[in-house]
């Protein structure tokens, strides 16, 4: 217990999930500069003409997350945020199927790619998230440091002397009701 | 003399700095005997804080002997004397001052236009913390120029070890005015988020001051362990649902009182978000900042407080506040109004109502200072306090 929080933060991630989480964060970003560089390509390839600009729009949202993944201490919110991010694309695309757009097989190649991606954050986040970890024990014993010379339960309201000032007081009639 | 610089994120110093000098009449300067790492410090480790310039000492929990004494401090202190420096610098004297506000003194930050930006008014010089708060050298090192020295002190009686008295300076009176903050009522129960230092003490305040009931929530297990000992109920965040526990110990009311100790780097937790609400936190490009804050309004009893001692820097997203209307919850919060409570604090420790060095778990030289940040911040090694001495 005590080696392995030698190098790694405590309750944070392990290495391997940490190399997957910057991974993503590099992915993130290649993503969304094709898509806000090159967002015709893209429309046109799925069918989806007139969508340039929320391409762009998710481009920056790619970038602002693959940034935030390899900027931030704590990646985790930056997974969920991937997550999120991979709903929204499923939404947009699974929008492309409405109609008779020629596309539809192109639109099935990228919703299945797109939820090969989706499960991969998912399970990143839930990594990052310590899901299913064993519970941790604690690394030394402090059961004993109350801070008090005799048992809480003989300390309670020992200090109900304080003079607590009126400023400090609940008006009475503001108490909650117990 | 030696000193703890801030040079960026997570890039402090143990360096050779000029000795502090009696610069105003009313100034004194110590030599430190004891100083400790404390979570607001952690924020300015991290980068949360705006407005630090590198080269700016570290440190507000200090104390030592009084070395010299500006003109007009004379009389109120004296060469030689033990005291514990308050981290809130204070002139006494302002109408803050004499209701006892002293952590808004109007007198003593020195950036007061800086402050007025950032929070619309001034608010109390600070040691050791960013220039919105006057930029104040700090107490992590060898000697502390202390401003307005003839207040802002506390004074040390004989037979006292450092350690005994230390925390004075901030955590005890921190925790002691969050739990103050709830106005405790024998048949209340108090939830408090986080269990370092402030938590603790906060803890053990709750527990004085009469609590039925005192749950405290953090996912370190031996922090858990400790809060035990100090008479919580505990509920570990990342193993079991913080609003499953609490409605089962409140027979589905909520806690009266609510103390966040936990402040602006909250972790999100485990099990109270759905995946969609943590997807949708994270959207909003936000951290999971105010987390806690939110918790707290949402599982507070109606009619309830807040306290919160857990500082905050600047803009927070997705405050629920119809829950604080609709409730009727009052908010109670500020940096430690410090001397307000020190003189009775001081007494219950001389008494031995409580000994406050229970949370000391790492003593150190200075010079260790720098790595002793990381393993705090971090929770290596079980660290809970850490005190260091020049
Ligand atoms: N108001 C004041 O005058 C004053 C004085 C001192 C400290 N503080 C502030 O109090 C806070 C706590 O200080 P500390 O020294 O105890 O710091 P700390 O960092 O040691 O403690 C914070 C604790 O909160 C826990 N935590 C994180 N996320 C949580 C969550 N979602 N739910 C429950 N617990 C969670 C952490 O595991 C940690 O144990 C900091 O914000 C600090 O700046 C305020
Ligand atoms: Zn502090
Ligand atoms: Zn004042």
């Amino acid at each position: 217990m005590r080696s392995e929080t030698a190098r790694t933060r405590r309750g944070h991630a392990g290495t391997q999930t940490a190399t997957l989480a910057r991974g993503l964060g590099v992915f993130s970003i290649a993503l969304g500069l094709a898509e806000l560089l090159a967002p015709r390509t893209l429309t046109r390839s799925l069918g989806m003409e007139g969508q340039e600009r929320l391409v762009q729009a998710y481009g920056v949202r790619e970038i602002a997350t693959g940034v935030g993944l390899l900027a931030a201490r704590d990646p985790t919110p930056w997974v969920w945020g991937r997550v999120g991010g991979d709903v929204l694309d499923l939404a947009t695309l699974a929008t492309g199927l409405e109609g008779d757009n020629p596309r539809t097989p192109h639109i099935g190649i990228a919703l299945a790619a797109v939820a090969g991606v989706t499960a991969l954050d998912l399970y990143c986040a839930k990594a990052l998230s310590g899901d299913g970890s064993q519970p941790r024990l604690p690394l030394r014993d402090y059961s004993s440091r109350s801070g008090f010379p005799r048992h809480p339960d003989a300390m309670r309201g020992v200090a109900r002397d304080a003079d607590i000032p009126r400023d400090f007081r609940t008006p009475e009639a503001l108490r909650p009701w117990t | 003399m030696k000193a703890l610089v801030w040079h960026g994120k997570e890039d402090i110093r143990c360096e050779e700095v000029p000795d502090p000098r009696i610069e105003e009449p009313r100034d004194a300067i110590i030599k430190v005997t004891s100083c400790a790492i404390c979570g607001s410090d952690l924020h300015l480790y991290n980068g949360f804080v705006p407005f630090m310039k590198s080269g700016d000492i570290m440190g507000h929990e200090c104390m030592g002997e009084v070395v010299e004494v500006g003109p007009e401090a004379k009389g109120k202190l004296k060469v030689g004397e033990r005291v514990v420096i308050p981290f809130t610098i204070i002139c006494g004297e302002c109408e803050q001052c004499r209701r006892g506000n002293f952590s808004v003194c109007e007198t003593t930050n020195r950036n007061k236009d800086l402050a007025a930006k950032a929070f619309g008014r001034t608010t109390a010089g600070l040691f050791g913390y960013t220039h919105l708060t006057g930029g104040y050298p700090g107490g992590q090192a060898e000697y502390l120029r202390v401003p307005y020295a003839d207040r802002t002190h506390i004074k040390v009686p004989d037979g006292l070890s450092d350690e005994q008295v230390l925390f004075l300076s901030d955590i005890l009176p921190t925790g002691w005015q969050a739990a103050v903050q709830c106005d405790i009522q024998p048949t209340d129960t108090v939830a408090i988020w986080g269990c370092g230092p402030v938590g603790q003490m906060a803890i053990r305040s709750a527990v004085l001051l009469g609590a039925r009931q005192v749950i405290a929530i953090d996912r370190i297990p031996e922090r858990l362990d400790m809060a035990k000992a100090g008479g919580a109920v505990t509920i570990n965040f990342e193993e079991e649902s913080v609003v499953e526990r609490i409605e089962e110990l409140t027979k589905g009311k909520g806690p009266e009182k609510c103390i966040d100790a936990v402040g602006l780097e909250a972790h999100a937790t485990a099990t109270l978000d759905s995946m969609y609400d943590r997807v949708k936190q994270a959207m909003m490009l936000e951290s999971d900042r105010a987390h806690v804050l939110r918790e707290m309004m949402y599982l507070c009893r109606p009619a309830g407080t807040l306290s919160i001692p857990g500082v905050y820097g600047g803009l927070i997203d997705k405050i629920p506040f119809g829950a604080v209307m609709n409730k009727g919850l009052t908010i109670r919060t500020g940096q430690t109004h410090v001397n307000r409570w020190t003189d009775d604090l001081l007494r219950r420790i001389e008494q031995g109502q409580i000994d406050p060095t229970f949370v000391i778990t790492h003593r150190v030289r200075l010079e260790d200072g720098p790595a002793m940040y990381e393993t705090f911040r971090d929770k290596k090694d079980a660290c809970v306090k850490v005190v260091m001495t020049p």
